[in-house]
């Protein structure tokens, strides 16, 4: 965390960041419908996290009715009302956009096991 | 009512407002401020309050004039003083008053002056925002600037012609700006967006009139 953001009253959320690309995780996300509030959630792959401190964002794919959706999330939106691990996948990169290239078989992620 | 207050740039960052929406901010550091010198309609024709930065680092060389200048009001002498309108009457300002960041509330609407970052000797496309021509092609008209004036009307350049020259390092001003929050005990303002100058730089932060 650099110095400024320690001035800045929002501080980053450590608990919600515990995931890795690779890791399947539902994402629980707040929306807002007119007075109402609920959550919704989005579960798939992450295949990216980008930057650093407040400004870090994370990828999740999924396929939904077989399109590929990817939904890009700032990590330490307040929007974001937790993230769930599903599991934990074993891969050698740190962005796995060559996910989007593949389908089916071909598109699966090993879990780590330890 | 004092209408403004002396502060430093810090640097930007992020904030998220309630509903997720993610505002870039710059961090100001507004104040305290102690008022040196109280300028009244009567003795100096307008109301206004001259304000100095209270910085941790003192003011190394000060001349006696100006030493004298902060002794009436009691201070050390400081290093960045500025004067700021005061409203209609001026009410009850006095020197060696204290001006702090509560001055300002969240939604408010602020101007800021800074000197802007100096950028040396700068071309056309930099400073004026010219197009320039192409890169290749066999194009052999890069950065240049063009025709600056014609050959029989008016035969000469006109005054005020754009050209390359010293960019930056100028008073500039940044109207209407939205104070996002405020810090009253670490005496921090959350501007949205940018303001002139570099980090460290220092500011005249003005309510809108």
């Amino acid at each position: 965390m650099n110095p400024l953001e320690k001035l800045n009253p929002i501080k980053p959320r450590e608990k919600v960041a515990d995931f890795r690309p690779g890791d399947t995780v539902r994402v629980h996300v707040k929306i807002r419908e007119g007075e109402k509030e609920r959550v919704q959630a989005f579960e798939g792959t992450v295949i990216a996290r980008k930057h650093h401190g407040l400004d870090e964002t994370f990828t999740v794919r999924k396929l939904s009715f077989g399109q590929g959706v990817e939904r890009i999330f700032p990590m330490h939106s307040p929007v974001i009302d937790r993230v769930e691990l599903l599991r934990r996948g074993s891969v050698r990169r740190a962005k796995l956009y060559y996910l989007r290239a593949l389908r089916g078989k071909a598109a699966r992620i090993r879990e780590q096991t330890q | 009512m004092i209408t403004g207050i002396l502060g430093k740039k810090l640097g930007m960052t992020r904030f998220f407002r309630e509903d997720g929406e993610a505002v870039p901010v710059t961090v100001l550091q507004a104040g305290p401020c102690v008022v040196v010198q109280r300028k009244s309609a009567t003795g100096d024709g307008y109301e206004a309050a001259q304000l100095a930065l209270v910085e941790s680092k003192p003011r190394r060389h000060a001349t006696k004039a100006i030493q004298g200048h902060f002794s009436k009001a009691g201070l050390a002498p400081m290093r960045f003083v500025r004067e700021v309108r005061l409203l209609e009457g001026g009410g009850d300002t006095k020197a060696g008053d204290s001006i702090k960041a509560d001055l300002f509330q969240a939604n408010d609407l602020v101007n800021v002056t800074g000197v802007s970052k100096g950028h040396g000797f700068a071309g056309f496309v930099k400073r004026h925002h010219f197009r320039g021509g192409a890169a290749t092609h066999g194009s052999m008209f890069h950065r240049a600037p063009g025709s600056i004036g014609a050959s029989s009307y008016p035969s000469r350049v006109w005054k005020g012609e754009r050209m390359a020259g010293r960019m930056g390092a100028a008073r500039a001003t940044v109207r209407n700006l939205e104070i996002v929050q405020v810090d009253a005990e670490k005496n921090l303002l959350l501007v949205k967006g940018a303001v002139p100058g570099p980090q460290g730089g220092y500011l005249v932060i003005e309510k809108v009139s």
